[in-house]
Formats: structure tokens, sequence, C-alpha cells
């Protein structure tokens, strides 16, 4: 049989998905459902006077309208912060509760205040307009960089400071500050984006009198998680009372890691008038009520000698958390992000220092790529700068800072096991024909446009995580990854992972993993996955982490099976365990013609015995039956690594700005299914490309979120895009057994400074994020004055 | 309540509806029809995309009751006899989905294309599908299967 890993099979999943037999959250329905609709702050922040909700219950089809008195009345606990960040002065970050349904204040518009359950949706709806809620609307805060000077909004927090975090050595840096030839200054905006998935959330809670436990289809990444947190922190039920099942999930981009108010709510609720709770987002509530993602303000220094050689870097960032401290909110910012500010150079001394703002906006939590897109952005756009400043080619100074030796111990934290960042940044430049730049330029010109190119070289932090490291930097859960390799009496195998797939194609890639492994026909395999009922305890899917950690408790289980195999398979052949060998299915004795399938092999673990005399295959002490179950915690993060070009022309007639030319050559270690890397390669530059050139999260200044709609928040379309050109190169990963470094992030990560330093090249002006037609037009006019007036 | 009488996939249906059930609900909650998906408010993601006589329309944004007569196509009724739609064996050989939410629409507005445009160039595909978001492929991959089906059509 010959290995699938490395070749591009046809994904297993796409058949029901393509023939409308996909099964999402929203697509299933049980008999006696309810419907509920919850009702939502209009204010950004205000205080609740008073909720009457008398009249909604009267209004036909509504069997319950409950309120935050009601779950405090039943003891619901909070939504919670899943990582504990220190101060820089040592003390312990600063979290406001965060009830699922508010009930003394509300603190972003969407905020939730009750919840109409209704026969009908229409009637749950008709009835929300009746539920009377008495505010009293105080000043919103809004804005990052200015949250710590406005209003207070919790009484504990002052300053709405959640932390003052510090990552590095400031004495060390000042150091080499004070050695520099050059201090290279930035200041950035990184823009706040929504994910918006193409699922909107949605919970359907049944819960069963008769046992008393709760069933919660849910729109998650992470259903296990969601599972330990509705349990554990909000006490809606016992884990053991609790199945949590994500079916079919349409996207998610972090977005959908951790349970919202939505789900605690629909589970408690069910529970409460013994029938089943649906809840549907419509896409408004999305974008209200989804954590957003980024929404930084960042000042950032690189001290340099006059040759390119880089010292020193300092980042200064303040980074908005919205109105609660989400599951992932407090790591984002710090631990996802201050280690990669410092890019993929040699940086001899560094800090990065980040305050986490309370504002009165929606919760900002990880976001594709979630603190590493943040943190290139800043490295990559001042690096470009450096280079500007110096008269150096981009490549040369990235070239001149790259480590050439690994394991690299990089600046703050990470030890990176491989890469090869110089070949990376070569195939780049010899794929997007950095020679020939110059000529497409003079041929842009010639047609009124101006054309600029634009690198990054990045790397990040993926293969999240091991535990023991990320625990003792504050995280609440371990990182590990299970797997369950069961064989089936008939020889056919189901692979139950604690990853979920929303899009990745685990169907398919694990499968391909296991019948490397095992020898078994990719079609008899089946991977299971997103039912807290079916596999063991999984931690999820996100920062990349799926095949590296999930991919590797499959091979670990795949091991285990294969030793059990070969002392059943010895004892049925009768030789010594030393001398079975097993490959491509068989378990063969050494040098010898005797044999036995895996299939054989699981048979006899099942049925372990023979008709007419009392003789077991299985050797003595040997339990029947041929499951294995690993829990794989990784020893290290995984470091993928790459070096994208991209081109735009901008019309400076009137400002709109293209992606013309895009290379991507990325180093994810070892590739299981190319067919499958590149639409996440694909997918993640669309989202980066989306943040540089079109998509922004706007409030205006009393918390009233302008971008709700697919009218106002522009979504990059088919149009905005040109062909991407992908290649790679590989260093596999040395701490894991398949190699993999995970690829999920990479286009998200790398495209905001690549397109970015390409407008700044093409206009010569530093712009912000997006690089939208009006704010092009606008620089360049400003420029054509300069340059009249110099004239 | 508005008694509205159509095909919908070869079939012929009859209901009673109240007046302002949309078409996406009336596939969906009363047919069981869950592949036509709704993604948004505003008729912009195109999820939701099926065929009212041979031609695209986002049935979120269209009454079921308005459609008196008319043979409606979702993404349930192009396979036939168990056989893949061209455009879904390219969708499917060429990666062109991952979450395969947007994708029903995605495949029928791509249909339509061809109807009309037997060979479409890269940016008339990617002009036709302005009108349907995905936010996982980047649209290359559906981009290059438009194509593929369109050699195999």
């Amino acid at each position: 049989m010959a290995s699938l890993v490395g070749s591009r099979v046809e994904r297993k999943e796409d058949k029901k998905l393509l023939t409308g037999r996909g099964k999402y959250t929203a697509d299933i329905n049980f008999v006696n459902q309810t419907f509920a609709y919850f009702v939502r702050s209009p204010h950004a922040r205000a205080q609740i006077k008073n909720v009457d909700t008398s009249k909604a219950l009267k209004a036909p089809g509504v069997v319950a309208v409950l309120t935050g008195k009601d779950i405090a009345d039943d003891k619901i606990g909070g939504l919670i912060a899943g990582w504990r960040i220190k101060s820089e002065d040592g003390s312990d970050m600063k979290v406001p509760a965060h009830p699922p349904l508010a009930s003394d204040t509300v603190n972003y518009v969407g905020d939730h205040v009750a919840v109409v359950i209704a026969d009908t949706l229409d009637e749950a709806r008709n009835a929300a307009e009746f539920v009377k809620v008495d505010y009293k609307v105080l000043k919103a805060v809004v804005n990052t960089a200015e949250a710590m000077n406005s209003d207070q909004i919790y009484k504990d927090i002052p300053k709405n400071l959640c932390f003052d975090w510090l990552l590095g050595d400031r004495a060390k840096v000042k150091e080499a500050f004070d050695k520099a030839d050059k201090i290279i200054k930035i200041d950035l905006i990184n823009n706040r984006l929504i994910p918006n998935a193409m699922e909107p959330r949605a919970a359907n809670a049944d819960y069963n009198p008769s046992n008393e436990e709760i069933t919660l289809y849910t729109t998650s990444q992470n259903p296990h998680l969601a599972r330990i947190i509705i349990s554990a922190f909000n006490g809606v039920a016992p884990e053991n009372k609790l199945r949590v099942i994500a079916p079919d999930v349409g996207g998610g981009f972090g977005s959908k890691i951790y349970p919202y108010a939505e789900e605690v709510v629909c589970s408690w609720a069910a529970k409460k008038i013994e029938r089943p709770v649906k809840w549907v987002a419509d896409r408004t509530e999305s974008f209200l009520s989804d954590c957003h993602g980024r929404d930084h303000v960042t000042h950032a220094e690189l001290a340099v000698k006059n040759d390119g050689t880089f010292l020193g870097f300092k980042n200064e960032t303040t980074a908005n958390i919205g109105a609660y401290a989400s599951v992932f909110a407090t790591v984002t910012p710090t631990y996802l992000f201050g280690p990669c500010a410092t890019g993929v150079y040699k940086m001899p001394a560094a800090y990065s220092n980040v305050k986490a703002v309370f504002t009165n906006t929606a919760p900002v939590d990880a976001y594709r790529g979630a603190g590493r897109p943040e943190a290139t952005y800043t490295i990559e756009t001042l690096v470009e700068k450096a280079a500007r400043e110096l008269g150096m080619d981009p490549a040369e100074i990235r070239m001149k800072n790259f480590p050439t030796q690994f394991p690299y111990q990089q600046t703050l934290v990470h030890s990176v096991d491989s890469g090869d960042y110089v070949k990376g940044l070569n195939k780049a430049m010899e794929v997007a024909d950095y020679k020939g730049f110059e000529k497409r330029k003079k041929q842009s010109a010639s047609k009124g446009k101006l054309r600029g190119i634009g690198f990054c070289s990045y790397f990040e932090a993926c293969g999240i995580a091991p535990s023991p490291v990320v625990m003792m930097l504050g995280c609440g859960i371990g990182l590990w990854e299970s797997a369950e390799v069961r064989f089936n009496p008939t020889g056919n195998v189901t692979v139950f992972t604690g990853s979920h797939s929303h899009g990745q194609g685990h169907e398919t890639t694990f499968a391909q993993i296991a019948s490397d492994q095992l020898g078994v026909p990719i079609e008899n395999i089946e991977i299971s996955h997103g039912d807290t009922d079916k596999g063991p305890f999984g931690y999820g899917t996100y920062g990349s982490r799926s095949l590296t950690v999930g991919g590797t408790a499959i091979v670990k289980a795949c091991e285990k099976i294969i030793a059990k195999g070969k002392r059943v398979a010895a004892k049925m052949l009768e030789a010594s365990v030393e001398d079975v060998e097993f490959s491509n299915g068989e378990f063969v004795v050494a040098k010898s013609n005797k044999k036995k399938t895996i299939g054989e092999v699981a048979f006899a673990c099942y049925l372990p015995g023979t008709y007419g005399e009392v003789k077991s295959p299985l050797p003595e002490g040997e339990e029947p039956g041929l499951k294995e179950t690993s829990f794989f915690d990784p020893v290290n993060f995984s470091f993928p690594a790459g070096s994208h070009i991209c081109e735009v022309e901008v019309n400076p007639e009137t400002g709109e700005t293209k992606v013309v030319k895009y290379t991507a050559v990325d180093d994810f270690g070892t590739i299981i299914n190319p067919l499958v890397v590149e639409g996440q390669v694909h997918g993640g530059l669309a989202q980066g490309i989306g943040q540089a050139l079109y998509e922004s999260c706007h409030y205006d200044g009393s918390g009233q979120l302008i971008t709700a709609s697919y009218m106002d928040y522009t979504m990059p379309r088919a149009d905005n895009f040109p062909e991407f050109q992908l290649d790679w190169t590989c260093t596999p990963a040395t701490t894991n057994p398949l190699g993999t470094k995970g690829c999920g992030e990479a286009g998200a990560i790398a495209a905001p400074p690549a397109v970015m330093n390409a407008v700044m090249n093409a206009i010569g002006t530093e712009i912000s994020m997006p690089a939208t037609a009006e704010k092009v037009w606008k620089a360049c006019n400003k420029n054509k004055k300069i340059k009249s007036e110099a004239a | 309540m508005k008694k509205v009488s159509l095909e919908v996939n070869g079939k012929k249906v009859s209901k009673e509806v109240p007046d302002h059930t949309l078409l996406s609900v009336f596939l969906r909650d009363i047919l069981n029809l869950t592949g036509t998906h709704v993604g948004c408010d505003t008729s912009q993601c195109g999820a939701c995309v099926v065929h009212v006589d041979g031609k695209s329309i986002k049935s979120c944004t269209t009454f079921a009751a308005d459609l008196e007569g008319t043979k409606i196509t979702t993404i349930e009724g192009i396979t036939q006899n168990g056989k893949l739609h061209p455009m879904q064996e390219a969708f499917k050989k060429l990666h062109g989905l991952q979450c395969g939410f947007c994708t029903p629409g995605m495949v029928m507005s791509a249909i339509d294309l061809l109807k009309n445009n037997k060979k479409p160039t890269d940016a008339e595909i990617r002009e036709w599908l302005e009108g349907n978001i995905c936010r996982c492929t980047g649209y290359q991959n559906i981009v290059a299967a438009v194509k593929e089906a369109a050699s195999k059509m």
C-alpha cells in the first residue's frame, strides 16, 4: 500500500457538505423545542434599574422570560477568563464579574439582559419587544488608546487596566539602544476585526428529565472545553450529566473556541423549563456578540547599526480586551504576542510591555493567528522602515539578521527547533521574480498606476502547547490532545480525536495518518470528533495545533495498537514477539512467510477462541479487544515560518489598491495533504489581506457598533484577490514524530505586513490598516501637494 | 396564511404558510431541506442561493408566497441518481470548500453562471461570485473548480 502522507487525497467530508447533507447546529431540531431570543443592551454602558417582564410573559406563545436575577438566584456562575496574567509589579490581573445575563450593569451594545423563550421564533422575537428595561445610561469608554484616562468602568479596576505585563529586560534593551547608530520608531494601530465565520453561532439544548442529562448541540471548536466550563464554572450540570456535541461547524477562526453566554443560558433554561431551547444568532447578533479580534495600539522601536544589524527591540502596546475578559483574551496579547514580536531575527535584547484595557465594546479574544499577526505586523513594518531609512534592500536587511543555526534560542521565550529562513526568503524572491519588479513597476506606471512591493518574513509559535509550560504561565487548562484508535471486530477502524474539524479536513488528513500507520485502506477508517460522549476528553482545534498535537496522539495510539498486535500475532504464528515485524498492515515473522493481517489479528482479539477446543489466540494475561488511547503532551511548541512577497497596484486618482501578485513560501515541516494545506494558506491570506485593505470594526464615540452587518463591514469577496502563488520549503519539526508544524494561521499572520509594506512602497507614505481607497487617495493627494509645493 | 403550490427538486409541494414566510424558511423549516443555509440578514452572503425556474436567487429575501407555480431547485436537487453534479465533483476534486457552510449557495450560483457563460474567465467567475461570501477558502480553489466544471459540462 502506497503511503498516503504527502498525497493530495480528496476530502472524505466533502460529499455530505456538497449535497446539502451536512448537519450544522441550526439544522438540528427536537420535538417540543422552544426558541430563545435574547434581549440585548442597546447601550454601551448603563446601570439596569429595572427589568419588567410582565407584558412579555403574557404575549402569545411565551414559555418563559428569564433575567439576570433568575440566573443569579439559581447560582449559575459567570463566564471566565481562562489565563491568569501577572503585571510587571507582580500583582494579579483584574477582571470583572461576567454573568451570563446581566443584573446590575450592561457593558457593551449587545450585552445579554434577558432571554425570551417561546414556542416559535417569531413569538419569542415579538415578545422580546415587550421586555421593558429601565436603564441609566453612563458615559461609555470606547477608544483603546484613551481607555486608561477615561471614566472607570468597574469600581475595583482603576484605570480600566486589566494588567500591565512585561516580558523581557528593560535594562538590557536600554544598553542596546545606547549602542545603536540609529533608532527606528513606528506607531501602529492593529485594526479591530470581526471573525465572521459564515455559520452564525447557535445552540440547541435538550434536557432529559428521566436521567437529568442535558445534551447541548453547539457551534464549537472545542466541545470538551465547553462542557468543562459550563459544568465546573457555570454549574449548570455535573460533567457526567452534560453532553456537548459540536456537529458540522461552519468555520470558527477562534471565535468558537469557548462557550458564550448563550450556550450557558440555553442549557440552564432547558433544564428549567424541561423543554429543548434553540437559539440561532442572526448576523447582526454575531457582529455584536461574537468575540472580536486584534485592536492594539503600539509604539515600537528597533535599534540598529548602520550596516543593518539589529541590536534591540522594544514594544509598548495597549490591547483592548473589550468589556469582559474572555477565555483566551488575556493570553492573546501577552504570551501569544510578546515572544513573537522580535520576529524571525537574532535580537540581542528585547522587551514587550502590554497594557490590557477594558472598554465598553464586545469582548476581544483569539482570532486567526491570535497575537502573532499583531506581533508580525509590528516587527515587519518596523524592519521594512529600517531598510528604507538605512537605504538597504528589504531582503538584504532580513537576510542579515536571520539566525542560521538551529535549534535557535529566540530572545524572549522560544527555543526554535528547526528552520531555514535564508532558503525560504531566497525561494520566495525566486518564485515572486523579485528581479523583474522594476520592469513591472514601469509597466504599471505606463498605465498611471503606482506599483509597490512588500516583504514579510515571519515565524509563529504553534502546536499549542506543552501543558506544564502554559500552566506555569497562567493557563487554566492543559493543552495536550487525545486520540483513541478503535479496531472494530471486522477489521475497520474508528479513530476518536479530541481535535475538532470545522473546515480543516481532519476526517481526511487524520485518516491518511492512521492509514499509513496501520496499513488499513483510508476508506475503512472513520474519524470521529465533536461529541463528548464518544471520544476521550480533548482540547479542540485552534492555535494550529490539531495535526501537531492531535495527529501525534493518533500516531502514538497506533503504535500501541501495533505493539499489542505483535504480541497477539506472535502467539497466533507461534513465534517470539521479537521476531514479528509490522509493515503494510501485516505482522510477519522474520525470515519466514508466516504472517497475519492486522484485520485477522483484530478479529482474533475480539473473538478469542476456537471451535471444538479451548484455545485462545491471545497470550496469557492479554486482554481481549483492540483499542488504544493516547494522551499526547508536546514537549515544545512548533515553529512554522516563511517569507511572503506582495505586489500592489494603486490608482492614485481613486485610491483603489489591488493586490496584483502574491507569493507565499512557507515551511510547515512535513505536509500531510498539500491540497488541504494550500486551502488553509489561501484562506489565511484572504483574511490577512482583508485586514490590510478592507476590514475594520468601528464603534462610534458612544459605543454603538457602526459595522454591524455585511452592508457596513467589508468582507473580502472573490474579486478582491489575484491568484496566489504558493510554494514550500521543508525543515521537519524535531519535536513530533510526524515532523509537522501547523499551517492554519500563517496566511493571516504574514499577509497584513506584506500588503502594507507594498502599499507604503507604492505611495511612499506610512498609512494605517485598512488601506481603504479613501485613505490611500488622501495620502496620494497629500504627496502630490507636497511635491508641487516643493517644485 | 396563504396557500402556495410549487415544485421543489421535481416534487410537487403544496403548503399553507404565513404570508411573511421567506423561501429560505419554507425550505429549511417546512420542507426540512436544510442544505440551503442562512448566513446573514441583508442578502449579502449568498449561502441561501437556490434556483427558481433555473435562475439563481437569494432565498432569504424572497417570499415563498410569491413563488406560486414555480420550479425550485436546491442543493439537494442537483445530484442525479446519487451521482454528483459536475460542479459538485469539481469542488470536491479541487478542494473548493472547507467548512461547507457557504458551499451550497456557491455551487448553485456557479451553476447559474455556466448557464449564461459556458467558458468564463477567472475575472468573470470572480465578478459573478461577488454575491457569495466564503470565509475559508480565499476563493482560489472555488474559481479553479468553476473552471474545471466548465470544461466538463
